[in-house]
C-alpha cells in the first residue's frame, strides 16, 4: 500500500449527497479478477454519455460536458470533496480502487458510509469527516478559484485552505500508522497469532460447535 | 453490568483490546461469492499464505449467474468477463480446499439466502462476507456485516479483523402492523424515518412485537436492509422461532451437541436494562404498504401518497438531492404513487427470494393475469433448494400461469451483472434492496417494494395497494 503522509493537491468538488459505489464504479466492471484499471471507469455513468462495458476503448467514449471531473480546470484533481454519506451502498473495494487509479488520494466530505471509509485505509486514500459548514464553504472557495488547492497534513491531522485557514480532523490512531507506514494489516495480526490460538483453545471449549 | 445483544456478541469475540482503541475481533464465519474474492485470493497467493481456518469459510457463485440454462454449468454463462469471474472462484476453491456450491449443485444461491438456509449461520457467529448484505445473517441473533476485498483476505489469512466498536441502537416497532403488511414495509419505512445515514457507525437492534411476531425468514428481510439505513450490522434476539428456524439444517450444531449449543444461545438478547446510544420507535399500526419514489431508500412513501414535492423542503441540499431523484425517475412532483405504471417487475435478490417471498407473491399472482404493459415479470429463487421448495408446492405453475417467468437462483436483476437488467427509462416494481442511479441497469429507473407488492404492481400494470386489488 502507497504511504499517506502529506498532500498539497487540486480540488474536485462533487456537489451531492448519498453518492452511492454503484455510482462511483458500475456493476459490470466488478467482474474483473483485477485490482487495478478502474480509473477510466470511475464514475462511468455521470462521465460518459454512452453505457460503458468492460473491455472498451475509453479515450474513444463520448465525454459528458456537463460532469465536474470533465473540466479542463479540475484535471490532476487528488482531492475530491463530497457530501453527505458518501460511499454508501455496496462494500465494493472497487470504489476506492477504481478513485485511487484515477489519481484521488483523499476524499473529504461532512459524512462517509462505514464499509466505505474502513476500505479506503485498506488502500492508501485518507477519507477526511468535515462539518458541513466548513465543507459548504470549501465548495464555495473550490468553484470560485481555478486551480483551488489544499494541504492535507496526516501527521498533524490538519486541512489547509491557500489562505491558510486551517482544519483539524479526526483519525484513528491505528488507522493513521498504517497509512503513515503504508503497512499492510495482515502483517500485524499475525504477529498475535498466539493470541488468536488462545482464543480458539477457550472457545472450543465453550462453543464446540463452531469449529 | 447490563449488556445489549450486541456487546454480548462482541465481547465474545474479542481475542485481543489494542491500547489505540481497536481490537482484533474472531471471525466465524466467512461466506465467499465471485465478485469480491478474486483479488483477496490473489493477496493470499503472493504473499504464500493459506487460509487460517479452510471449514470457516463457504462459497457459492451469485452475482453472475445467469438465471436460465444453469444445468450447463459455468461453460453455459455466455459474457465471458462473467464467466472467468466464476471460474476463477471454482479454481481459487479448489486450489485452497474451501467448501463451494459451484453452478450445477442445488444448494447453490445468493449467498446471503444459502447460509442460514444450510445452518452454515448460527445464533451467536460472527460472519462476513465481501457484501454489504451480510447484515441478513443478523436475524438469526449474529453478529454479521459486509467487509471490502482487502478485508475478506484479512479474515482468510488470520480468522480475525481489526474493528473498533459500533455505538448501539434500538429501533423498536411496536404493536401489530395490519393485514398486508410485511417485513419489507416495515423496514422501508424505518429507513424512511432514520435516513440512509442514520445508523451510520451503529450496531442496529431490531425489536418490538411487529419484529419478533415475523417468522425468521421476515427478520432476515429487515436486517438485510440494515445497511441501507447505514448501519453495517442489524440483528434480532434470539427466541424459540430462530431455534426452531436453525435446528436439522446441514452446518447446524450435531445432536450431541445441540442441547448446550440451545442453552448458550438463551443468553443472546438485550439485557432488559440495557443502554442504548440511541433508540428509534415505531408504530406498527401506522405503517402502509411502502414504494420508493427516489433514488435512495430513504426517499419512501405509503401506497397511497403521492410523489413529495421538492419546493416543499426547507433543506437546500435536501432540495436539490429531490429534483434530480424526479428527474432521473422520470417523475411528476405531486403525482399518486398508484398511479404510475411499471415496464418489468423483478421479485428476488438477497431480501425478498426466501419461501415465503415466493409464497406471498403467488399468492397475489394466483388466477389473475400479469397486466398487457408489463413486458417482463421476473421471479428469481434465492438458491436452488429454495427453487425446489416452490416448485413442490406448485408456485412456479402458478406463477408461469399468470404470466410471470420463473426463473433459476441468483442475484439476477438486483444489480444487474447478468443478461437480466432494466433497458434506459425502464420502470422496475423490485423487491431488492436498491434504487440507486443504474443499480438495476443504466438508466433504469427503480422502485423498490414488497413481494405482495410487486405481483400486486405487474397484475395492475402499475403501483396498486395489495389490500384492495380486485
Amino acid at each position: 500500500m502507497k504511504k499517506f503522509i502529506t498532500l498539497n493537491g487540486l480540488v474536485a468538488p462533487l456537489d451531492r449527497p448519498n453518492v452511492d459505489t454503484d455510482a462511483i464504479i458500475p456493476k459490470q466492471f466488478l467482474k474483473s479478477i483485477k485490482r487495478s484499471g478502474f480509473g477510466p471507469n470511475l464514475f462511468d455513468e455521470w462521465r460518459y454519455l454512452d453505457q460503458g462495458e468492460p473491455g472498451v476503448d475509453n479515450s474513444k467514449r463520448p465525454l459528458n460536458p456537463d460532469f465536474v471531473l470533465n473540466q479542463g480546470r479540475y484535471q490532476g484533481a487528488q482531492v475530491l470533496l463530497g457530501r453527505d454519506n458518501f460511499g454508501c451502498g455496496s462494500s465494493r473495494e472497487h470504489a476506492p480502487w477504481a478513485l485511487e487509479d484515477y489519481g484521488f488520494r483523499c476524499v473529504i466530505a461532512s459524512g462517509f458510509a462505514d464499509i466505505f471509509y474502513n476500505n479506503c485505509f485498506k488502500n492508501g486514500i485518507l477519507p477526511i469527516v468535515l462539518g458541513a459548514a466548513i465543507i459548504e464553504q470549501l465548495f464555495k472557495e473550490t468553484e470560485a478559484n481555478e486551480g483551488y488547492s489544499l494541504n492535507v497534513d496526516l501527521p498533524e491531522q490538519k486541512v489547509a485552505t491557500p489562505a491558510g485557514e486551517s482544519f483539524a480532523f479526526e483519525v484513528d490512531e491505528f488507522r493513521k500508522y498504517c497509512l503513515l507506514n503504508g503497512l499492510d494489516d495482515i502483517g500485524l495480526t499475525l504477529q498475535r497469532v498466539d493470541d488468536i490460538k488462545i482464543y480458539e483453545q477457550k472457545r472450543k471449549v465453550e462453543a464446540p460447535w463452531l469449529f | 453490568m447490563a449488556k445489549t445483544l450486541y456487546d454480548k456478541l462482541w465481547d465474545a469475540h474479542v481475542v485481543r483490546q489494542n491500547d489505540d482503541g481497536s481490537s482484533l475481533i474472531y471471525i466465524d464465519r466467512q461466506l465467499v461469492h465471485e465478485v469480491t474474492s478474486p483479488q483477496a485470493f490473489e493477496g493470499l497467493r503472493l504473499a504464500g499464505r493459506k487460509p487460517w481456518r479452510v471449514d470457516a469459510n463457504l462459497a457459492t457463485p451469485d452475482h453472475n449467474v445467469p438465471t436460465t440454462g444453469q444445468a450447463a454449468g459455468v461453460a453455459g454463462i455466455t459474457d465471458p468477463v462473467s464467466r472467468l469471474q466464476v471460474e476463477t472462484l471454482d479454481s481459487n476453491c479448489d486450489e485452497f480446499g474451501i467448501t463451494e456450491f459451484k453452478m450445477n449443485d442445488p444448494r447453490q444461491g445468493i449467498v446471503h439466502v444459502v447460509g442460514p438456509e444450510q445452518g452454515a449461520t448460527l445464533p451467536g457467529m460472527t460472519v462476513v462476507c465481501g457484501d454489504s448484505h451480510t447484515s441478513t445473517h443478523g436475524a438469526l441473533g449474529a453478529l454479521a456485516h459486509g467487509i471490502g476485498t482487502s478485508e475478506v483476505e484479512h479474515v482468510m489469512a488470520t480468522q480475525c479483523l481489526i474493528q473498533k466498536k459500533s455505538r448501539n441502537m434500538l429501533v423498536r416497532v411496536n404493536g401489530k402492523v395490519g393485514p398486508g403488511v410485511d417485513a419489507k414495509d416495515i423496514v422501508l419505512a424505518i429507513i424512511g424515518k432514520t435516513g440512509t445515514a442514520g445508523g451510520t457507525g451503529y450496531a442496529i437492534e431490531f425489536a418490538g412485537e411487529a419484529i419478533t411476531d415475523l417468522s425468521v425468514e421476515g427478520r432476515m428481510t429487515v436486517c438485510n436492509m440494515a445497511i441501507e439505513a447505514g448501519a453495517r450490522a442489524g440483528m434480532v434476539a434470539v427466541d424459540d422461532k430462530t431455534i426452531d428456524y436453525v435446528k436439522g439444517r446441514p452446518y447446524a450444531p450435531s445432536a450431541d451437541q445441540w442441547d448446550a449449543a440451545v442453552a448458550n444461545w438463551a443468553d443472546l438478547h438485550s439485557d432488559d436494562d440495557a443502554r442504548f446510544d440511541v433508540v428509534i420507535e415505531l408504530n406498527a399500526a401506522e405503517i402502509q404498504p411502502q414504494v420508493t419514489w427516489g433514488t435512495s431508500p430513504e426517499m419512501v412513501v405509503a401506497i397511497g401518497d403521492k410523489v413529495p414535492d421538492p419546493d416543499a423542503e426547507t433543506d437546500a441540499v435536501k432540495r436539490i438531492g429531490m429534483e434530480k431523484a424526479l428527474a432521473y425517475m422520470g417523475l411528476e412532483a405531486n403525482t399518486p404513487i398508484n398511479e404510475i405504471a411499471v415496464d418489468k417487475v423483478f421479485i428476488g435478490s438477497c431480501t425478498n427470494s426466501r419461501i415465503e417471498d415466493m409464497r406471498a407473491a403467488a399468492a397475489v399472482a394466483k388466477g389473475r393475469k400479469v397486466a398487457d404493459n408489463v413486458m417482463l415479470a421476473l421471479v428469481v429463487p434465492g438458491s436452488g433448494l429454495v427453487k425446489r421448495q416452490a416448485e413442490a408446492e406448485g408456485l412456479d405453475k402458478i406463477f408461469v400461469a399468470a404470466g410471470f417467468e420463473w426463473r433459476e437462483p441468483g442475484c439476477s436483476m438486483c444489480l444487474a451483472m447478468n443478461a437480466d437488467r432494466l433497458e434506459p427509462g425502464e420502470r422496475c416494481a423490485s423487491t431488492s434492496n436498491r434504487n440507486f442511479e443504474g443499480r438495476q441497469g443504466q438508466g433504469g429507473r427503480t422502485h423498490l417494494v414488497g413481494p405482495a407488492m410487486a405481483a400486486a404492481a405487474a397484475i395492475a400494470g402499475h403501483f396498486a395497494d395489495v389490500r384492495e386489488l380486485d
